[in-house]
């Protein structure tokens, strides 16, 4: 009987550690109720006392082993299933995706916007003025007079003799003063017109962005701070910036405004011609005059103005090398940005 | 402004200073230099020679062999094919290897078998010109005087005098005293804290007995237009060429040297900023010089020999009979220097800035004299510039100068008194400077510093107030040494104004609906109106018209943008880009009837997509985002047959719940298409940004979510193509009453089982109630309203 038993255990051992074995029928074939374990469990009635106990044990052990061997192949099985399964369901993830398309900011627009919110972070407000605009918030009320040689750097489109489209965003600074008491905090973006012919570095129609400060006590080093403050923002952290006397006619003292190459940091390289600097924007004290004309009292109250062109900026920062393209919207341009 | 150094030098020592140096130091202080060239930097190995001997060659008829003494112990050998040299003719000599301007190199060779070590020069291998070295041909070696025998050896570069450098400087409009070499002195000496000499110019005169009013006599008529008028008369006149050294200094600052008498002019406007003029005296009708307003239509020639109709604005230099100089701008060709020149009358007088300016633009000629003279010239300055120039003519030996002068002064003005307050002047710029400190840079600008009293100097016009000193003395302190401060004041708040912060919020939607942003330009041809079919009549025809635009394309402000946006959309077809789906915020412009009034600028929204999957039910889809965003409900697309932009079948004007029409959109119509190369089936859409803007609602209140579940009803029908989806769901909606949560299409079919002229349409309705779980019958009930509706009121039977 003890050999009968070892020899089923071997059986079936054997029958399992077979490739395709099928688990079930072996299950049956020894454990079932007519299984061949079975039968001898069945048989054990005809020993003795004394081998019935060892016989059953015996019994007992192949019948684990024998489950057990059968449940570890069936996990082995289920596993190889399933791998089997993965393998098949591998798709191509190199395939494109189908989202729903995306949109685009204009480079333009996403350059004014980033400039509007370093603004509005330091406590300016937006104010916008008319395109077409009287010659005399575009000129006599800035400070420039009729034949005065400045008007010669600003070609101007003119309607009527007392009409034109704004050559600069400055008259902006007139309508908020006239309209509102210092403190003034302002900053003004938008479209101002020169009669230029359109190339890679001119356009008849450009953008840029005013700013103006009035209030009691305000000093150049204020706007020194104020821009430098702008510079790390828009620039970087690590930018600094270079003031260089210069004259317009609605401030005094005014400067022209360097910032730190951020392509080079200021070693020199192509965008920055070598130079280590990289001229944008135009600023400076507004003048005594234009305050007078606005009915704010200079002895009173001082302020400062600044002045920079958005395209020169978005052309920098993108290094797009000619304007035409930032009018042209041909959509594999406007996708890249 | 070109800035010779060495002339700089006759007034101030910077010889210590690198360019590069002098350069950024200037700029420092306010005189931006654009940049520097170093003369002569292309000439190398180029030496002064004399021709010993000369023999043939014998392998050539038109090679001579020269041996040249170029300062060494042994002379050269150098082949020449020139034939305008001769034994004792001192030559320019490029040695063996030497460099010429261009890029040649020199070298050692053999010409047919003789040994060359080296190359004669002409003018042109130097880069001059006849007018530079009056006395050389142009095809033939320089052939250099006398003067030069104690030069030989010496380099070409000092020999000539061509070893200077010359800065250019952009000069601003305010500082029209800094277009001259004294001007730039003055900063110069302050820039770098040097002595600045300048001599009085003296003139000896032939103390003949002869005195300047036998000769002429001047009146100013108009002494608003013209302050100061000086003049001197130069005798016994002989025209000659002017010495190197000035020829080679007006060369470097870019002037053409004439002849002395003119470049005595031209000398003095460059070194005093103070244009002068020079009459050949013969010329002149009687003896009085008059200046006056020129008569309308009076004719004069300038000296480049154009013809100029003049006007009653335009002030002119006149003798008795005609006009020899048009003021400040340019002289008479009537009147001009010519060789035969025998007397002279030198004129240095100051004009009105704007008249000089007016004339000058009206007659299309600016020149140096005019574009100094529009700045605002010191009248100051007319009798030193007068007195140097005859001091020049006495040292060039050029004529017998007359004593006397003629100055008229009629518009001398006082001097500008300011107050200097240094801690008004210290608030100002956020420094702390010291009034001593201030007093010194004033001075050294001459100013003229009494106590507290600053007395402006008269070439300085532009200094008018406490911000002009300031600007004075920080451009010498320095910019860059301000310490930057964060403004000291209340807290200010930064943020945008609703319509301000809407605009973004649609700019992000749009985005987000897959649309490019573009900007175009706003003015237009007037053609384009055709081009998008406006009537003739059409309101939107009135346009603000530029005067003087750059070309018809961009000659009228735009009152709508959708030809901008047909354009960019035909032009990405073009590029071959196979869709394209866009937007523009964009500004328009509608003129008001009186001339002087602004117009309205307003903006609109406009949108343009074409390609695959865009057809006018996805434009639809962005405007219903767009309003579904802005939270503005109820509106209704009305078909809209009659905009002859749009086809008349498929568009849409978008009517908000009170009326107002918030825009329009649809397929552009085929005719307006082709116009723009586009093909049938790009689609357009226009929005009012400010109608969109009044009927925004921002208030949100949320709803509870639906505690009872819904039931749904699904009804299909065939009915009549024209019958409009929107109308039914009208008539359902109301037939279903309050039960009703949403009405959807959810099929449309067409073909053969429906027959022609028919759809199949199929609609499913959502049924809910707040407060319970709706009973079948209640449903049912509701779904039988609606059946009844639709039989009712439009003849529909549920297909079965």
């Amino acid at each position: 009987m003890r050999e009968t038993l070892e020899r089923i255990r071997q059986a079936a051992m054997e029958q399992l550690s077979a490739a395709d074995a099928d688990l079930e029928q072996i299950r049956i074939q020894y454990l079932g109720k007519k299984g061949e374990l079975t039968a001898v469990l069945r048989g054990m009635g005809k020993l003795s006392a004394e081998e019935r106990p060892v016989i059953g044990q015996l019994a007992n052990e192949v019948r684990a082993d024998i489950e057990q061997a059968i449940a570890a192949q069936a996990e082995k099985n289920a596993a190889a299933a399933l791998e089997k399964k993965l393998i098949d369901e591998r798709i191509d993830v190199t395939m494109p995706g189908t989202a729903p398309a995306l949109g685009q900011r204009h480079p333009l627009a996403i350059i004014q916007r980033e400039m509007e919110e370093i603004f509005i972070g330091m406590g300016f407000q937006i104010a916008e003025g008319p395109e077409v605009e009287y010659d005399y918030y575009n000129f006599q009320a800035l400070n420039i007079p009729e034949n005065h040689p400045a008007r010669d750097t600003q070609d101007t489109f003119y309607i009527t003799d007392k009409i034109l489209l704004r050559s600069q965003t400055s008259p902006v600074q007139v309508r908020v003063m006239e309209k509102q008491r210092p403190p003034i905090r302002i900053i003004s973006p938008g479209r101002v017109y020169r009669s230029d012919a359109v190339d890679a570095t001119h356009s008849p129609l450009f953008h840029q962005m005013e700013g103006l400060v009035v209030d009691k006590g305000i000093t150049m080093g204020d706007l020194k701070g104020m821009l430098e403050l702008f510079a790390k923002q828009m620039f970087g952290e690590e930018t600094r910036i270079r003031f260089r006397p210069h004259h317009f006619p609605f401030t005094e003292p005014s400067a022209e405004v360097d910032v730190s190459c951020f392509a080079c940091g200021g070693k020199g390289c192509r965008l920055c011609k070598g130079e280590g600097w990289i001229e944008i924007l135009g600023a400076g004290m507004v003048h005594p005059n234009v305050l007078r004309n606005c009915n704010v009292d200079p002895e009173e109250y001082s302020g400062f103005a600044f002045g920079m062109g958005i395209e020169r900026v978005t052309m920098l920062k993108y290094h797009i090398d000619d304007m035409r393209l930032l009018y042209e919207n041909d959509v594999r341009f406007l996708g890249q940005f | 402004m070109n800035l010779s150094r060495n002339w700089l030098a006759d007034f101030v020592d910077v010889s210590d200073i690198e360019n590069k140096a002098y350069c950024d130091r200037m700029t420092d202080t306010g005189s931006k230099v654009e940049g520097f060239e170093v003369l002569g930097d292309d000439i190398e190995n180029v030496v002064v020679g004399r021709i010993t001997t000369i023999t043939p060659h014998e392998n050539s008829d038109h090679l001579q062999i020269c041996m040249l003494n170029v300062g060494g112990a042994e002379d050269i050998q150098i082949v020449t094919g020139a034939q305008n040299v001769f034994p004792g003719a001192i030559v320019p000599v490029a040695l063996a290897p030497s460099k010429l301007p261009g890029g040649v190199v020199i070298k050692a060779g053999k010409l047919r078998g003789v040994a060359s070590n080296g190359m004669l020069c002409s003018i042109g291998e130097l880069n001059l010109t006849t007018h530079d070295m009056p006395d050389a041909i142009e095809d033939g070696i320089l052939i250099l005087d006398e003067s030069f025998t104690d030069k030989i050896g010496m380099d070409i570069r000092e020999a000539l005098m061509l070893n200077d450098s010359v800065v250019e400087f952009e000069i601003t409009s305010n500082r029209p005293d800094c277009l001259s070499v004294i001007g730039l002195a003055r900063e110069t000496a302050v820039s770098f804290d040097r002595a600045l000499n300048i001599p009085t110019p003296v003139v000896k005169g032939v103390n003949d007995g002869d005195t300047v009013t036998n000769h002429i006599t001047v009146a100013i008529d108009e002494p608003a237009l013209c302050p100061r008028y000086t003049a001197r008369v130069v005798k016994n006149v002989k025209i000659a060429p002017s010495p190197l050294w000035l020829r080679m200094r007006l060369r470097a600052s870019g002037v053409r040297p004439i002849n002395n008498i003119v470049d005595i002019t031209n000398y003095v406007m460059l070194e005093y900023g103070q244009p002068m003029h020079a009459f050949d005296y013969a010329c002149l009708d009687g003896s009085e010089i008059r200046v006056r307003r020129a008569a309308a239509g009076e004719q004069f020639m300038s000296l480049d020999d154009q013809p100029h109709t003049l006007d009653e604005s335009m002030l002119v230099i006149a003798d008795q009979n005609k006009a020899v100089a048009l003021a400040g701008v340019m002289g008479g060709a009537n009147s001009e220097i010519t060789e035969k020149t025998a007397t002279v009358v030198f004129e240095s007088a100051n004009f009105m800035g704007a008249s000089v300016r007016v004339t000058a633009k009206k007659q299309g000629m600016r020149t140096e004299s005019s574009a100094r003279f529009e700045k605002g010239l010191d009248p100051e300055n007319t009798l030193p510039a007068i007195q140097r120039a005859c001091e020049l003519v006495e040292l060039l030996g050029a004529g017998d100068v007359v004593d006397g002068i003629i100055d008229l002064y009629p518009g001398k003005a006082e001097p500008t008194v300011l107050p200097l307050e240094p801690e008004k002047i210290n608030r100002f710029l956020g420094v702390n400077l010291e009034g001593e400190y201030m007093a010194k840079v004033l001075r050294d600008l001459a100013f003229d510093v009494q106590g507290d009293r600053v007395i402006v100097p008269s070439f300085r016009a532009d200094v008018v107030s406490m911000a002009d000193i300031a600007e004075e003395i920080i451009r010498i302190y320095g910019y860059n040494a301000i310490e930057s401060t964060a403004i000291f004041a209340g807290i200010s708040q930064g943020m945008r104004t609703p319509s301000q912060a809407y605009e973004v919020e649609l700019h992000d939607a749009l985005v987000g609906m897959g649309l490019y942003q573009i900007e175009t330009f706003s003015f237009i041809s007037p053609k384009f109106y055709d081009r998008i079919g406006l009537p003739a009549d059409s309101a939107l025809r009135r346009s603000v018209v530029i005067s003087n635009p750059l070309g018809e394309d961009t000659s009228v402000m735009r009152t709508t943008a959708l030809p901008s946006m047909l354009e960019v959309l035909a032009r990405n077809k073009n590029f071959a880009n196979e869709s394209a789906a866009l937007y523009e915020m964009a500004t328009v412009y509608l003129p008001h009837e009186a001339e002087n009034e602004l117009p309205d600028e307003c903006k609109q929204l406009t949108l343009g997509m074409y390609g695959a999957g865009a057809d006018f039910y996805t434009l639809k889809g962005v405007c219903e985002n767009l309003l579904s965003l802005s939270r503005i409900a109820g509106a209704r697309y009305v078909a809209c047959g009659d905009n002859p932009t749009f086809h008349p079948g498929r568009c849409a004007k978008i009517v908000l719940a009170d009326g107002a029409e918030a825009g329009i959109l649809g397929e552009v119509h085929p005719t307006v298409a082709a116009t723009y190369g586009l093909d049938s089936g790009t689609l357009i859409a226009a929005l009012d940004f400010a109608v969109l803007f009044a009927h925004r609602s921002v208030e949100v209140e949320y709803k509870p979510l639906p505690k009872f579940p819904a039931s749904t009803r699904d009804f299909s029908f065939v009915c009549e193509e024209a019958l409009e989806v929107g109308h039914i769901e009208d008539v359902m909606a109301k037939a279903g009453g309050k039960l009703v949560e949403d009405i959807r299409l959810f099929d449309i079919y067409r073909g053969p089982q429906v027959g022609e002229g028919k759809k199949s349409v199929s609609m499913r309705v959502t049924l809910r109630a707040a407060d319970r779980t709706l009973t079948v019958e209640e449903c049912d009930k509701a779904a039988g309203k609606i059946v009844a509706a639709l039989d009712r009121e439009l003849g529909l039977k549920l297909r079965g």
